[in-house]
This record gives structure tokens, C-alpha cells and sequence, in this order.
């Protein structure tokens, strides 16, 4: 048996506007293995994102705890925060958020620079990730000269350029058409079979959700397994 | 370092607002440089006064004179080394508009008085063999294309009717601060057509130049020449060059303040306009702020792009101004003519534009920047959602 790499315990979430409690999640208990691939649905406003970046470590849980790997990430100080996202996590967007002002290798090359890694050596690991998404021959295309499959395939570099355990996708394809939406997919499934990469990704789609290994439901705050 | 790479092609991203701000930048840190300019130009006609020099005028006001007669009395104190007199002509040359100044002094003695005018001693022969001989400044002699030997009328408004004067020579500044811009001529001339036309103003003079032996003694002597005229009808005022100069230049000091207080509102308005802009900029750029912070970039991370394009824009706008500053301040100079003594851009000047200019750079970026690290990453990340 795979051991677990995310360990969810008992979490609560409430968002609070002026002194209104916004209740999101409620006593959320989740473990995913490592190499599983985790489809989380749900409908617009349940509290996939938010859980998703808890996972992450941009979001606090209100109550309970999360764990990845050994680390309990609830606990951790937000510069200790960012150290361990930068190593150990990689965030794919919904809108790409790629930096308008960078070519495709230096949005990819970007987390790098917090690395020790010199100028060669990024250089090799950037091509590798580009090969990877099959962008070799638009490294030096800005966001803008890129389509949004393109765009998102970058993004997908910028992801895994570092080597991370986990992968966490928000709704990857929500904003591309059919076929780039497939080849996003396809490129998925290939990180987490060839590249045994731990990958959680929240979708509405249904077509996308059969990619995955597994796939969740949160409605009103609460998760339903299949 | 790749940040700084981030910075400069940020700071292209709004090309149109990029350029307004550095203009802006470049007008507000040129007009403190050259008001600057101005000010100093104003006070330095006091600059150039000698410490052992003392002026005496009438106690009741400078428009009123002193009898020649008190040359004697002035001369035999104990300490004072040497003594002459001028007398204030305020002619004009052709046309009222061209202003400078014009002193009837005594040949023999006023420009011993006065070591930082340099004259060829031939010329200095040439004044003292003719009673309507000059001496006029080397800018002033530029300014109306004058030469040694030349012959020119002023008119006179105090001493009125039409006066004819021959150039005996002309000096020159022994150093930047000195006015090249006085004619010097005669007190005799004016005397002896007044002993002539109108008999009771001859004998007269507008102020005595005295020169004293310790400058550290000269409250003392002032108090000593004022008690030798005390209770009589022509009572004195006596005080020294510095003093007597800094009488004039405290008339527009008022003005002076207020030029001086434009230009520092100047400075903090475009720390506004600045401010707006990176907070323009910075409001843009929260979600590139959110996903660097993702990717595990530190607030410093982001502060130093904030504050880097801030201080970049701020460093080209200064340097701008500053660049028009040195282009703007001679045509200036030209068009205030024999005004000022001198009107030079100083380094100083140079150096506290700049500064304004990088603390504007600086103090911009602070809030924008403070915003963007305490924006939450998950609310960065909203804001397009
Ligand atoms: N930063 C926040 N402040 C206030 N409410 C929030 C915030 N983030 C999310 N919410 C609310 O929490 C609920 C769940 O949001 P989210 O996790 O984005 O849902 P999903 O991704 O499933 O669409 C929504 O009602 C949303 O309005
Ligand atoms: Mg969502």
C-alpha cells in the first residue's frame, strides 16, 4: 500500500465579512495517497477552492489540521509557509496566471530563482518541463503570443520545473475549449503515471473528472465519496 | 538578477502613464533645482562683502546724506585704516530698462577699499587724470559692447540733464561672487556741476566705506562713529558691508520664502502624482503579486519590484530635471542680465534634487508596496475570479 501524503483532519473553514460567519467547510476528513490522482467536484461555491488551498498552504483551516508528507502545514509561519510551497508544491491556475512580462521559459524558470540552482542548470530544468508539456519551440513567446491551451501547458512547467510531490490544479481546463481541454487532461494523466506525481485537481467537468483516479464531491461544505 | 529584469519591463507595461509621471518627475525636481538656484543667487549678494569694511548712511534713511565734512572726523578714530565715500546715482543708460549701478565715489581712495575690483593700474591713472572718467565692470562693459576709450551718456534722475562719461578702464571680480556689473565713476564730476547748478546739494554723500583694523571690533566701532554724530541734524547709521547688503536682500525676503515654500509643495505633490501611480500599478499587479507569493516569493520579493519601478522612475525623472536644470539655468542667467552677481546651478543643488527625487521614489512605493504584502494571497488570487 501507498502511504499517505495528505492527511485532512477534522477541518473547518468560515470566512468572515465585517462580523458575519461565512461557514465554507465543515469537519472535512480526507487522505490521499501518494501517486493518486484526486478529482475533486462539486458545484460552483462549495468550497473546492478554498480547500484546495488550504491543501496548498495559501489558506488556513478555522479548525483541524493538515498534513503533507510530515509537515503540519496548518501550523507553520507564513515565511515557513512559503519555503515549503516553493519545494514541495505545484500550483496550477484556472486563468493560467502566468507573468505578462516573461517569455514562456522565464515564467517557468521563475521559481527556480529561489532555488540554488545556477544559471546552466535552471536552464536544463526549464527545457525539460517545456519538453514535458511539448512547448520546446515557444520558449521565447510571451503569455500574450500564446493560445490558452499553450498558455496553460506553460503553467503546467512552471508546475513541476521544481520537482514537486504534490500537484494542485484548480479547475485547469474550466477556461479552455474541448480539444485543449483534452490535451490538458492527457497531460495530466501522463504526470501522474510516467512521472508518479500526487496530483489534486478540482473540476466541473465530468469528462475531465474520468481522467482521474478517484473523485470526491463537496456540497454545502461536506464531502461525499462517490 | 532576474527581479530587476521584472522592474524594467514592468515599468514599459503603461508606456503613456510611465512617461507623464517622469516628466512630471523631471518639471517638479527642475523647478526646486532652479528656484533653489534663484535663492542662493539671491543671497549671495551678501556673499561678497569684506568683514572690515563698514558702510555709514544716514540714521533716517538711505535717500538721505551725510556732509563730506565728516571724512575728518570718521578718519581720525583709532582703529580705522582707511575711509573713502560713494554717493548713489541711479541713471539709466538709453532706455529706463537698463538697470545696473552707478556710484560717484572718490577717485583716490574707493577702490583701494575695494581689492576684489581688479583695474590695470594704467586704467586706475587714466580715472584719476579725468573728472568725467569711468570704471565700469567687465560684464557690464559685455553687456552694451563698452571698450576702454569709448564714450557714452547716461541720464540722470536724481542728478538730473544728460551726463557724458569716457570708459577709463574696466574691472574684473577677483572671484565668481563679485558684482561685474557696477559703473564706478567721479563723486568730484557730480560735485562740481552741483556747486554750479544748485549750490546746496553740493558737499553731500550717500554713505562712507570705512575700513577698520580687528573686523571682531566692529559692533564697537559702529557705536564709536554713530556717537560722534549723536543728537546732531545729520545723524549716522553705521554697520557692517555684510549687514548693510542683507538690509536690501531682507526687502524681498518675504518673496524669497514663498518661492522657496513653491518649491518644496512642488516636490510633495509629485509624491502624490507618483504615489498614484504605483498604487495604480501596484492595484494592477496583485494577482502577479498573489501567484509569485504562491510560487514562494517573499514579501521583500515583492516590495523590491514595487520599489524598484518606483525608484527607477524616480531616478530617470530626476535625472531628467536635473539635466534640464544645467540647459535652462544660463539661458536664465542671460535673461536676468547684470541682476545677479552670479546665477549658477550649485553642486549642492545638483545633489538635493536628486535625493528629493529618490526619497519621492522611495516614499511612493511605501504604502502601494505595505498594501501588496498584506493582501492575502487567496484575496489576490480573487480578484480576477
Ligand atoms: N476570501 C473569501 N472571503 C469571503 N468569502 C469567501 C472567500 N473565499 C471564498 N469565499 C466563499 O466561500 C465559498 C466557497 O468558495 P470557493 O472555495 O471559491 O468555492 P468553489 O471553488 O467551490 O467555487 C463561497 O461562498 C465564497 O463566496
Ligand atoms: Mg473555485
Amino acid at each position: 500500500m501507498a502511504q499517505e501524503l495528505v492527511l485532512v483532519e477534522n477541518v473547518d473553514k468560515s470566512y468572515w465579512r465585517d462580523s458575519l460567519e461565512i461557514p465554507v467547510l465543515r469537519d472535512i476528513t480526507l487522505k490521499i495517497k501518494t501517486g493518486d490522482f484526486l478529482a475533486l467536484m462539486g458545484p460552483s461555491g462549495s468550497g473546492k477552492t478554498t480547500l484546495l488551498n488550504m491543501i496548498a498552504g495559501i489558506d488556513r483551516p478555522s479548525s483541524g489540521t493538515i498534513r503533507v508528507g510530515d509537515v503540519n502545514v496548518s501550523s507553520l509561519s507564513e515565511s515557513a509557509l512559503a519555503g515549503w510551497r516553493s519545494s514541495t508544491i505545484g500550483f496550477v491556475f484556472q486563468f493560467y496566471n502566468l507573468m505578462p512580462v516573461l517569455n514562456a521559459f522565464e515564467n517557468v524558470e521563475l521559481p527556480l530563482l529561489l532555488t540554488k540552482l545556477n544559471k546552466k542548470e535552471r536552464r536544463k530544468q526549464v527545457e525539460t518541463a517545456l519538453g514535458i508539456v511539448g512547448l520546446e519551440d515557444r520558449m521565447k513567446h510571451y503569455p500574450n503570443q500564446l493560445s490558452g491551451g499553450q498558455e496553460q501547458r506553460v503553467a503546467i512547467a512552471r508546475a513541476v520545473v521544481t520537482d514537486p510531490e504534490l500537484i494542485l490544479a484548480d479547475e485547469p481546463t474550466g477556461d479552455l475549449d474541448k480539444v485543449s481541454a483534452e490535451e490538458i487532461m492527457v497531460l495530466l494523466s501522463r504526470l501522474n503515471k510516467e512521472f508518479d506525481k500526487t496530483i489534486v485537481m478540482v473540476t466541473h467537468d465530468p469528462r475531465a473528472a474520468e481522467k482521474a483516479g478517484t473523485q470526491l464531491h463537496l456540497d454545502k461544505g461536506e464531502l461525499h465519496t462517490e | 538578477m532576474k527581479i530587476l529584469k521584472i522592474v524594467a519591463r514592468n515599468a514599459r507595461r503603461h508606456l503613456l502613464r510611465t512617461s507623464l509621471t517622469v516628466i512630471g518627475l523631471a518639471i517638479a525636481v527642475m523647478s526646486f533645482a532652479v528656484i533653489r538656484t534663484f535663492v542662493l543667487a539671491w543671497y549671495s549678494q551678501a556673499d561678497a562683502t569684506s568683514p572690515n569694511r563698514l558702510i555709514v548712511i544716514n540714521k533716517v534713511s538711505l535717500g538721505f546724506s551725510l556732509p563730506l565734512s565728516y571724512y575728518g572726523k570718521i578718519a581720525g578714530l583709532e582703529g580705522v585704516t582707511g575711509i573713502s565715500w560713494a554717493q548713489w546715482f541711479g541713471g539709466h543708460y538709453v532706455d529706463e530698462s537698463n538697470f545696473f549701478p552707478q556710484f560717484a565715489v572718490d577717485q583716490n581712495s574707493y577702490l583701494e577699499l575695494y581689492p576684489e575690483f581688479i583695474v590695470k593700474e594704467s586704467e586706475m591713472e587714466a580715472f584719476r587724470q579725468q573728472r568725467n572718467a569711468a570704471i565700469v565692470g567687465r560684464k557690464l562693459a559685455d553687456r552694451f559692447g563698452w571698450s576702454t576709450g569709448d564714450k557714452i551718456q547716461l541720464v540722470g534722475t536724481i542728478y538730473p540733464g544728460d551726463w557724458d562719461f569716457l570708459i577709463a578702464g574696466i574691472y574684473d571680480g577677483e572671484t565668481e561672487l563679485i558684482d561685474e556689473s557696477q559703473f564706478i565713476f567721479r563723486w568730484d564730476y557730480i560735485d562740481e556741476t552741483m556747486k554750479q547748478e544748485s549750490p546746496a546739494r553740493s558737499g553731500y554723500v550717500g554713505s562712507f566705506v570705512v575700513q577698520i583694523e580687528d573686523p571682531s571690533q566692529s559692533a564697537v566701532m559702529c557705536d564709536r562713529i554713530d556717537a560722534l554724530f549723536a543728537n546732531s541734524s545729520y545723524e549716522s547709521l553705521s554697520q557692517t558691508e555684510k549687514a548693510f547688503q542683507l538690509s536690501f536682500v531682507a526687502m524681498g525676503r518675504s518673496l524669497v520664502t514663498g518661492t522657496e515654500v513653491i518649491s518644496i509643495l512642488v516636490i510633495g505633490i509629485i509624491l502624490l502624482v507618483l504615489t498614484n501611480t504605483m498604487a495604480m500599478t501596484a492595484r494592477e499587479r496583485i494577482s502577479e503579486y498573489a501567484v509569485m507569493k504562491t510560487l514562494g516569493f517573499r514579501p521583500f520579493h515583492i516590495v523590491g519590484q514595487i520599489l524598484g519601478e518606483s525608484l527607477l522612475l524616480a531616478t530617470i525623472g530626476g535625472l531628467l530635471g536635473l539635466g534640464l536644470t544645467m540647459l535652462l539655468t544660463p539661458i536664465i542667467a542671460l535673461a536676468l542680465g547684470t541682476f545677479f552677481p552670479i546665477f549658477k546651478v550649485a553642486p549642492v543643488t545638483l545633489v538635493l534634487g536628486f535625493l528629493a527625487a529618490i526619497l519621492v521614489g522611495f516614499f511612493a512605493a511605501l504604502f502601494p508596496g505595505i498594501k501588496a504584502v498584506r493582501t492575502s494571497i487567496v484575496d489576490g488570487l480573487r480578484i480576477i475570479d
